[in-house]
């Protein structure tokens, strides 16, 4: 995974809350078995329609987006980060997002942070009167700024060390390995287990 | 010295710690039972191979067909050749990393959700994941359970492991008695809409309280499945003779002294007398309506004697946005009345609605009724060992007389991967979990329901209860899902 530290890019208002992962990526998206390549499927269903935020110049260009509240609702699918990454997204912006959807995405190098609402509707107001403004995402100090509008993010700091670190999970785990065997010689006999196979 | 008293989620959260977090890092947690199926693997297995990295517990591991597969034609080969391409590369992976597999045409294959628990695997005090997030279904046990993305999926492959950060905890208490008629489904869906598609959020729940405590293990499956549609990470039940009742004898419940030993120790999980939740709501079972959604998020549902909103009576401004775009979406004009929709066709089916007592509940309505004209009823078993018990019983002659579709298992319509989608613009009342814009097929319209309200909507076309039938006969005693 790449660090993370500084970045500005073109800022997206998305205006809508409640934004599933079925809109982020339709199921039938979910075929391919390989990563990347999942940027035409983000958001396909509304990039059907010309007037959908991502169509407009210079937004298509976007690299931080701005949401509504309850972003990445529903199913676990990574792909939904996959495809927000593989676009060109490096951090999204939201009051609330889905527990599973957060997780997903401290795992693939997306920052995601959480602001308030009034905070929300003043980034939206801030790219709107400027389509194309800049953002710098400062995941160190933990803001969002656009020119002298500076808002604070949260983000827990397990996720923004590993982030800043750019490091990978299993190599974390594995420094744990003694331990996740001696949990194991201790498990009841009766735990399940799949093999041998008995229907 | 007395002890702290202790949740349910905490005490199967306490039990699986290999490595406790310090200064803000995540605790690690042992994963006793991980489920996998062929769309959220396939790139999981690939870090695997680069990695160099074995399957740490195969003997941990299941894998089965589901999203993707017919519900036609199993014999022949898949038609898609995108859905025929994962599947095949889940078979390879299986084979390759020593992991069970239950392929179509197995009479084990079937909804992920479905076969863990009928194979005995899924246990109260166990830690269960699965890249879906209706693993929160496997809660109905006193089971950790939870969905993961694929970088999780491959986490717990090589590692049999998670690191998790610590959750909260929220009681649902539902009291009291349901009516005739009024099931599970209807419990969760009147929840989802009290505390909304994000009022789970950081949450494991638990279902309490004496409408609980009388519910089966299916109908308990049901509300669990869907407690990722309130935002929460899990959803649990404490077990109970109930419980065990449904295990004891599956084909990996443990037997003999390992049952005993198990037994004392499942006894040991529900939650402790003044235990502290996070967070408490209440629900009364007793004056609860069928529940049934007008939107495209769960949460937006009403009870089925109820009207379509009006988003000007919604105060907070998302809100009323979003119920704006929904009923645009839908078509809905507020002020309709729930049971004036009339729908295309009725899908009984999904991980939240396929197992053997939904099918039993649903054929009990339609038996010796007429369908209604030109609506397509698809009935879809959650797995083959449901599809064949169900023969066994005849419930399939009953819905085949009726006019309905009788399918092979799989996730099928509920989200539309496979073939069995609906056309843009058509309406449906569904049994499954999401009401997503474009879920079941491009500009498809869902409507949720409980399977009594599918069997009673597919009767008369639209969106009915059992109670809206001619006859008194018609009334159900009991539960059914």
């Amino acid at each position: 995974m790449e660090k993370f530290e500084i970045f500005t890019g073109v800022a997206v208002p998305l205006r809508r809350s409640n934004v599933d992962t079925d809109q982020i990526l339709p199921a039938g998206y979910l075929k391919r078995r390989t990563k990347p390549g999942f940027e035409d499927a983000l958001f396909s269903a509304w990039r059907n329609d010309p007037e959908f935020v991502l169509n407009q110049e210079p937004y298509k260009h976007g690299q931080v987006l701005v949401a509504g509240p309850d972003f990445g609702t529903g199913s676990s699918r990574e792909h939904a980060v996959w495809a927000l990454r593989d676009y060109g997204f490096k951090a999204v912006f939201a009051s609330k997002f889905a527990d599973i959807f957060r997780g997903n995405s401290g795992k693939q190098g997306l920052v995601t942070g959480v602001i308030t609402e009034e905070d929300t509707e003043k980034l939206w107001a801030a790219i709107e009167a400027n389509p194309g403004s800049s953002i710098t995402v400062n995941l160190v100090e933990q803001t969002a700024s656009i020119g002298d509008l500076v808002v604070h993010f949260e983000i827990d700091e397990y996720t923004k060390w590993r982030l800043l670190e750019g490091l990978d999970d299993i190599g974390l785990t594995l420094r744990d390995e003694q331990a996740i065997t001696d949990f194991e010689a201790k498990r009841g006999a009766w735990m399940p287990k799949t093999l041998p196979a008995r229907n | 010295m007395t002890t702290k008293p202790l949740t349910l989620a905490e005490k199967v959260w306490n039990d699986h710690l290999v490595a406790k977090g310090e200064n803000g890092t995540p605790d690690l947690l042992y994963i006793d039972l991980h489920l996998v199926h062929e769309v959220t693997s396939p790139q999981a297995f690939d870090g695997l191979r680069l990695a160099g990295r074995p399957v740490r517990r195969p003997d941990l591991t299941i894998a089965t067909e589901d999203h993707n597969t017919p519900t036609w034609d199993i014999d022949k080969p898949i038609a898609d050749p995108t859905s025929r391409t994962q599947i095949e590369a889940l078979r390879n992976n299986a084979k390759e990393f020593g992991i069970r597999i239950h392929s179509l045409g197995d009479a084990e294959q079937g909804i992920v959700h479905v076969v863990g628990p009928q194979l005995g695997l899924t246990m109260p005090g166990i830690t269960v994941v699965c890249g879906d997030s209706h693993t929160s279904t496997h809660g109905a046990f006193g089971a950790l359970a939870m969905g993961i993305g694929t970088s999780e999926v491959e986490h717990v492959l090589a590692t049999q492991t998670l690191p998790l950060k610590k959750f909260k905890t929220m009681a649902i208490n539902v009291e009291g008695t349901l009516r005739p008629g009024v099931t599970a489904k209807d419990i969760i869906l009147a929840v989802i809409a009290k505390i909304g598609t994000g009022g789970g959020q950081g949450y494991v729940l638990e279902y309490r309280g004496s409408a609980i405590r009388s519910l089966s293990m299916e109908a308990r499956m049901t509300i669990c499945n869907m407690s990722i549609e309130a935002g929460a990470r899990a959803g649990m039940v404490a077990p109970d003779q109930i419980t065990f009742d449904y295990l004891k004898g599956r084909p990996h419940a443990p037997e003999g002294a390992d049952w005993d030993a198990a037994v004392e120790y499942w006894k040991t999980l529900p939650t402790d007398e003044g235990a502290k939740f996070d967070a408490e709501v209440f629900l009364d079972a007793n004056t609860l309506d069928p529940f049934v959604t007008w939107g495209t998020n769960p949460g937006q549902g009403v009870s089925l004697l109820d009207s379509v909103p009006n988003p000007e009576d919604i105060s907070d401004p998302n809100e009323k946005a979003a119920a704006e775009r929904a009923l645009e979406y839908m078509d809905l004009k507020p002020g309709t009345k729930m049971k004036d929709i009339r729908v295309d066709t009725v899908f009984l089916g999904s991980c939240t609605n396929s197992r053997i007592e939904d099918l039993r509940a649903a054929a009990a309505v339609i038996q010796g009724k007429q369908k209604a004209d030109g609506l397509r009823f698809m009935v879809v078993p959650g797995s083959a060992r449901v599809r064949l018990q169900a023969e066994s019983e005849g419930l399939d002659k009953i819905f085949k007389d009726f006019g309905a579709e009788w399918r092979f298992a799989g996730c099928s319509m509920c989200l539309g991967m496979n073939p069995d989608q609906l056309a843009p613009g058509e309406r449906a009342a569904s049994t499954s979990n999401r009401n997503f814009e474009g879920r079941q097929g491009k500009g498809a319209r869902t409507h949720l329901v409980s399977p009594l309200v599918a069997a009673a909507t597919a009767i008369r076309g639209t969106l009915s209860s059992p109670a809206d039938l001619a006859s008194p006969a018609d009334l159900l005693e009991g539960q059914a899902n």
